[in-house]
């Protein structure tokens, strides 16, 4: 099927495969917060039942259950009491359908802090922070790290002598560390860049030109700390893979032909250039995750900062949209990694199969 | 042997295995000249600032942070060795398994690799722990970073197998009589130890990390201190924002030297056995 369009045929397998893979990310997400011994109701519970007399706490309790679709329930949502008077447990697998079905309509369920607000609308006003932060962040680190990788492979000499090692240190600074060394040199001590939030709390979300210019006043410190770390790790795998294509034929021969060193600096980027996105494709995961404690650091109002709220206040169901989300997305950036491989690798467009993944 | 002088001439490597190995070799033998029993005891003020009597100062609740950091090293080094040879263990076996054998449970053992690749293991750590309400302990933490890691050792022990599995003297010892479990003992073990040496020093630098920020969040173990939640304490209490450095720093500095001496042995390691990197 497909195979006059190979490049075309494999998109379409790896959609197929990240969809999979999207499921098993939504079973996880249900399954592993049932093996642990919290149990959202009793957390809401300690904070409802107070003053209650013990038939309004069961009352309140079955009220809850129905919520969180544990009980069954008739078609007009009145709660199924048996014979003994007790209420009827939804089994597990019943469970992880009507999650799933809630899921995959963008219901994440109510939040347990903040009780009758739904997760999505917290998340919602999450995201926009954070894709303002990591998407420019990443991509541009990403851009930069293996532009000085290429040209220190290049290069060599005291340029990589003076790269290399900086770039390695950069790569073994955890963000949150790099993120608070920032804070206290150029917040604290200095006093030249604001610590904490994404805007000054005078102002008002508005589209004022003060507004706009609090936001990229905000923006410097946390762009910078994830931006400079990222760039660091990158340019080592581009500095690698540059001496090895460095020292294949087609690049003496290029060299022997007497062409410019820009002409030959664009094929050795070309030809280094896949390995890097295939590494790309794998080390989103883990670039999100720092990212998402930078803005922790920073009191940067995105997911993570969201996320952090509802660690620190046992608000389970928002971690668990939230972490569904960051999955769903860094699946997402997979795929559209993988659809650049596809347009770029000419054993893709030759129909050929890709070794590894 | 020869392999070991030949990184002995690589400063990058030197520099890091006496920074390791002397932060080992630190953790190991401090405690017989500091008394950790008293490590989460009131001996002054908050946040008193370094002196002669506490080298390091104190944290929000009084405790001499020399000691603090001791015990938060050795717990941090722990958790890396648990979840680096865990990680490596189940790593090595499902590659070469899978590089080796091929058929139906590769592609199996495969799929759950490159599934686990890509789900984020930050979520699933973040996942389970928060679920967990007691017995959060340092040991559990650790066992949850390697399950969540190994697929990155098999991936990479994975392709160096398949590459392994076609070569002429995997032919010849077969033709010879050898059964598979001689021929990955013999011939494939060897030739894939150092690679695996490498991947399990990247996985005990990945497990300090993860292990901190997993504790940085507020999702530490409950059972000890590590440098994490000695992190995780002081930005609660505010350090950063008054400026009180050594409640940040030295933390920061020891878990940035642990894996900063690790990527350079890495490293170096990477430019011996691959030639045309060290000229």
């Amino acid at each position: 099927m497909l195979k006059q369009y190979p490049t075309l045929r494999y998109i379409l397998q790896r959609g197929v495969w990240y969809f999979l893979t999207f499921l098993v990310a939504i079973a996880i997400n249900f399954i592993l917060p049932r093996l642990g011994d919290r149990n959202p109701v009793d957390i809401m519970m300690a904070k409802a039942s107070q003053g209650l007399s013990d038939e309004a706490v069961k009352e309140k309790r079955e009220s809850f259950e129905k919520e969180f679709g544990l009980i069954e329930v008739t078609a007009e949502g009145k709660i199924i009491h048996d014979a003994n008077g007790k209420t009827v447990k939804v089994s597990g697998f019943n469970q992880f359908l009507n999650y799933l079905k809630m899921t995959l309509s963008g219901d994440l369920g109510k939040s347990i802090q903040k009780y009758p607000k739904n997760v999505s609308d917290i998340i919602i006003e999450a995201v926009p922070w954070t894709l303002a932060l990591q998407f420019p962040s990443i991509l541009l680190g990403w851009i930069f790290g293996n532009v000085l990788g290429a040209l220190a492979a290049y290069r060599r000499g005291v340029f990589d002598r003076v790269i290399f090692p900086m770039a390695l240190f950069m790569s073994s600074v955890p963000f949150f560390v790099f993120g608070m060394v920032l804070v206290y040199w150029f917040a604290v001590v200095l006093g030249w860049f604001p610590a904490m939030e994404a805007y000054s709390g005078a102002l008002n979300p508005s589209l004022s030109l003060e507004f706009i210019g609090s936001m990229g006043y905000h923006y410097v410190l946390p762009f910078f700390s994830i931006f400079l770390i990222l760039a660091g790790g990158q340019a080592i795998g581009m500095r690698s893979m540059g001496i090895y294509e460095l020292g294949t034929d087609y690049i003496k021969y290029a060299k022997w032909l007497g062409l410019k060193e820009t002409k030959i600096l664009s094929y050795l980027f070309r030809n280094a250039m896949l390995p890097q996105l295939t590494g790309l494709a794998l080390s989103i995961g883990s670039m999100v995750g720092g990212a998402l404690i930078t803005e922790m650091i920073f009191s940067y109002p995105g997911l993570g900062m969201a996320m952090l709220t509802a660690i620190g206040s046992n608000d389970y169901t928002v971690i668990q949209g939230c972490t569904l989300l960051v999955t769903t997305s860094v699946l997402v950036a997979n795929f559209s990694v993988d659809i650049m491989i596809g347009f770029l690798d000419p054993r893709v467009k030759a129909g050929m199969q890709m070794g590894g993944k | 042997m020869k392999l070991l002088r030949n990184l002995l001439k690589s400063p990058m490597f030197v520099i890091g295995a006496v920074l390791f190995f002397g932060t080992i070799l630190f953790a190991i033998f401090a405690p017989f000249f500091i008394d950790l029993k008293t490590a989460m005891d009131r001996v002054g003020g908050q946040y008193l600032e370094p002196s002669g009597s506490f080298w390091l100062g104190t944290d929000d609740l009084g405790r001499d942070y020399v000691k603090l950091l001791l015990q938060g090293l050795r717990s941090s080094l722990y958790v890396g060795f648990l979840a680096g040879v865990l990680a490596t263990t189940v790593g090595t076996l499902v590659g070469i398994y899978g590089g080796f054998k091929g058929g139906i449970i590769d592609d199996i053992l495969n799929m759950f690799t490159n599934l686990f690749i890509v789900i984020p293991s930050f979520v699933v750590l973040i996942l389970v722990s928060a679920s967990l309400e007691q017995g959060r302990s340092l040991t559990i933490i650790a066992l949850l970073i390697g399950a969540t890691t190994w697929p990155w050792t098999a991936r990479s022990v994975r392709a160096q197998a398949s590459s392994l599995k076609s070569r002429d003297h995997i032919s010849l010892a077969r033709i010879n009589g050898a059964n598979t479990l001689q021929i990955i003992y013999k011939h494939i073990l060897p030739y894939l130890a150092s690679y695996v040496f490498m991947v399990f020093i990247m996985q005990v630098a990945s497990g300090i990390l993860s292990e901190s920020a997993i504790s940085m969040i507020g999702l530490g173990p409950m059972d000890n201190v590590s440098l994490g939640v000695i992190l995780n304490q002081a930005k609660n209490a505010g350090a950063l924002g008054d400026g009180i450095w050594w409640g940040i720093f030295p933390a920061s500095i020891i878990i940035t030297v642990i894996v900063f001496a690790l990527f350079l042995i890495n490293n170096s390691m990477e430019g011996v056995f691959n030639p045309r990197l060290r000229k």
